[in-house]
């Protein structure tokens, strides 16, 4: 699939990732993303939401963007310069300043005997942002005020003397040193409480309004998927089942999965409690290897095709669907049948 | 749904367990973690003066943010004190049919008699528990057969039976623990801690680390096997949303404290106490984008929690009585008229209004939520 490459941040195109393992003369290929193209916007900064389960494949293509993995076909452009063969010095001097990771453990991120603003002075002076001694602290501070920190608080300290949620700040700042255009954030925010958890999906709100930098988000956590988010993609096993605007994708979900991902979201709402059960994998692997649709195996509207063939994407209702219920090539007497079964949520 | 008719469901509540009796009961509960390193004692107040009961055949959640005693709790609650924790006060009782059991004072003996038969316990991240190197059948059988008479035949029929019954797949006993998901390991955990019909079952953060779709699967099988036996379930997690799903009654811990205690649509629509307004306030809500925010500042550090109220460093609304006495958790006047569980709160200044967005002022010099 092709995407808008010229208008893009980031286009991702049919990026496919495949693991094979060898034991003696079996061999075993897993194929952890399997052509997902999604596309982040260039005429204004925005959160994009890679959201699933574990074992989806998000956090391999979020790796996958960074270049900390190799893709095993597929193209990626950024910026409209293709960035799956750039050179190292290119990488270097150019996509690694555009593009900065923030990791999901801030406590693993830092070395517990290291004072935590030698990362912020480290990343400065490697990639030159500054170079006397006087601009090094100007521009540090400056990327910690952007994060609601200052110099002042952190100068000195060790990791275990912040609280989970300033570390995380102090990552973010420390990603934001080198001016990026995108932050590709795994899981920021799943080994915090509730409570902070708002306040670093916050940080990102501000940081799309008023340092106009584009995050891409990948969480499991659809409710701050949906505060935060202006698009999202939603990933099973490999694929990306269904893209678009998140209002609509987790507002009205049309894809069975994202309905069934939907209605396991346990409401803070006493009213809101669970109807009907919950479909689960009972092996991981299984859903990888399927042949057709990688959720035809729990999925409640499943038709005779879905077990041979794989879905196309299809454009429906302001996003994109991959699934044959939306597909007008299979006869609408059968969908109509198909989606009776399954009764999706309307 | 307006406030009156949620307080009217929490009085219907109340009213059905209106006979249950208490099946466990703390009373003046500290449970402290005592260190000497270097000749320097530190002493971590995890919990500190607490006093509840819990009544046959509900489901109690205990709430709060990390740090705050929840699973401390839990261990008094087990009577599994392991040193450095001691139990410095109070007592912890349960009562089954055969008299009151003070569950600190049993001797290893005691405590294997009721453990697994009588009190269950699901420990966090439990879906590592089952041997690697046997098949689920296998398991099943000793564990079984370390508590009761049984043959392997009975005893994989008894499991296969009990799988069937809570509606899993009796396949997954012939497998071995590595072939199954995350949450099927889960469910075969949780089956395998009740399948002896436990009355009291206590379970630590059972659906943390696990994706949504499964944790919805763990939380209906944990009602299900609830509902079964009519046992006693006591919930301890961070999730507000499995709060409001799962419990009839919450409690909210803050700083090794009880805050507040009621039912769960109380808790969750006419909170009284500042600190549970902000829990539930700053939870995102599909289909809500209005601006939420955090609780300011951070929970107190255990060994040397502030005086008075321990939250009245964050609290918008603390005055100099917050600051020097501790306020004490009294059941709120005029709510449960004696018949269920009271309403409890710890608070000087309680908020007596049902939960709307911007309730609490947020005062614009609140530093961040970290």
């Amino acid at each position: 699939m092709q995407t808008d490459r010229e208008h893009s941040l980031l286009s991702v195109e049919s990026l496919q990732r495949v693991f094979v393992t060898r034991e003696g003369f079996s061999t075993t290929r897993l194929e952890a993303v399997a052509g997902a193209s999604f596309a982040i916007r260039n005429d204004r900064p925005e959160i994009y939401t890679l959201a699933g389960e574990s074992g989806s494949g998000k956090t391999t293509l979020a790796r996958l963007v960074l270049g900390l993995e190799h893709a095993t076909s597929g193209n990626m452009y950024y910026k409209g310069r293709d960035v799956l063969h750039l050179t190292n010095k290119e990488r270097r001097d150019w996509f690694l300043k555009e593009v900065q990771p923030i990791f999901q453990d801030p406590f693993a991120t830092f070395s517990p005997l290291k004072r935590i603003d030698s990362y912020l002075y480290e990343t400065t002076r490697n990639y030159k942002m500054a170079t006397t001694r006087e601009g090094i602290d100007a521009h540090v501070d400056e990327a910690l005020h952007a994060v609601g920190l200052s110099l002042a608080e952190v100068r000195g300290r060790y990791p275990n003397e912040l609280s989970g949620g300033q570390a995380q700040r102090v990552s973010v700042a420390r990603a934001l040193l080198t001016r990026p255009s995108l932050l590709v954030a795994d899981e920021p925010v799943s080994m915090l409480d509730a409570s902070l958890r708002m306040s670093i999906v916050n940080l990102f709100r501000t940081l799309r309004d008023e340092h106009k930098v584009s995050v891409l988000y990948i969480t499991h956590d659809l409710t701050t998927a949906y505060y935060a988010a202006d698009r999202i993609a939603v990933m099973l096993r490999g694929w990306v089942v269904e893209s678009g605007p998140v209002e609509n994708v987790l507002g009205e979900p049309l894809h069975p999965y994202t309905q069934n991902l939907k209605n396991a979201i346990p409401e803070a709402d006493p009213e809101k409690t669970w109807e009907g059960d919950a479909s689960l994998a009972v092996m991981d692997t299984e859903e990888y290897t399927r042949t057709g649709c990688r959720y035809a195996g729990r999925c409640p509207a499943v038709m005779d095709i879905c077990k041979t063939t794989v879905p196309r994407d299809i454009e429906v209702q302001g996003r994109s669907v991959k699934c044959f219920l939306y597909d007008e090539e299979v006869p609408e007497a059968e969908r109509t049948q198909a989606m009776a079964n399954g009764a999706p949520v309307a | 749904m307006s406030p009156e008719t949620a307080a009217s469901a929490g009085m219907e509540q109340a009213r059905v367990n209106e006979e249950a009796r208490n099946v466990v009961e703390a009373e003046g509960l500290k449970a402290w973690y005592i260190t000497q390193a270097y000749g320097v004692e530190r002493t971590v107040k995890a919990v500190d003066d607490l006093t509840l009961a819990i009544r046959e055949g509900e489901i109690y959640g205990i709430a709060g943010e990390s740090g705050c005693g929840k699973s401390t709790l839990l261990k008094a609650l087990l009577g599994e004190i392991v040193s450095p924790l001691t139990i410095v006060g109070g007592k912890v009782e349960y009562d089954f049919d055969a008299g009151k059991i003070d569950a600190l004072k049993q001797t290893e003996e005691d405590r294997e008699a009721i453990r697994w038969r009588r009190v269950s316990y699901i420990p966090q991240g439990s879906m590592h528990v089952l041997n690697p190197v046997r098949r689920i059948r296998d398991t099943f059988h000793d564990f079984i057969a370390a508590h009761q008479e049984t043959t392997r035949e009975q005893s994989i029929e008894m499991a296969r039976n009990y799988l069937q019954e809570l509606g899993l797949r009796e396949g997954v006993l012939g497998n071995y623990p590595h072939q199954l998901s995350g949450g099927m390991r889960q469910r075969v955990t949780i089956a395998l801690a009740t399948i002896l019909t436990p009355r009291l079952i206590f379970a630590d953060e059972p659906t943390t680390a696990l994706d949504v779709v499964v944790q919805r699967g763990v939380i209906e099988l944990l009602k299900e096997v609830q509902k079964r036996e009519n046992s006693t379930l006591v919930l301890v997690t961070h999730d507000m949303g499995v709060h409001a799903n799962l419990t009839n009654r919450v409690a909210v811990l803050y700083a090794g404290n009880l805050v507040e205690e009621a039912d769960t649509s109380t808790i969750f629509r006419r909170p009284r106490h500042p600190y549970t307004r902000y829990l539930i306030e700053s939870l995102p809500r599909m289909g809500d984008r209005s601006e939420r925010v955090g609780i300011p500042g951070r929970p107190p550090a255990l060994d040397n929690p502030p005086d008075g109220c321990r939250f009245h460093p964050r609290c918008p609304l603390a005055t100099d009585i917050c600051r020097q006495e501790v306020p004490p958790l009294l059941p709120v006047e005029g709510i449960g008229n004696g018949t269920g569980p009271p309403h409890r709160v710890a608070c000087f200044h309680q908020v007596d209004a049902p939960l709307e967005a911007g309730e609490i002022e947020h005062a614009a010099e609140m530093p961040h939520a970290d």
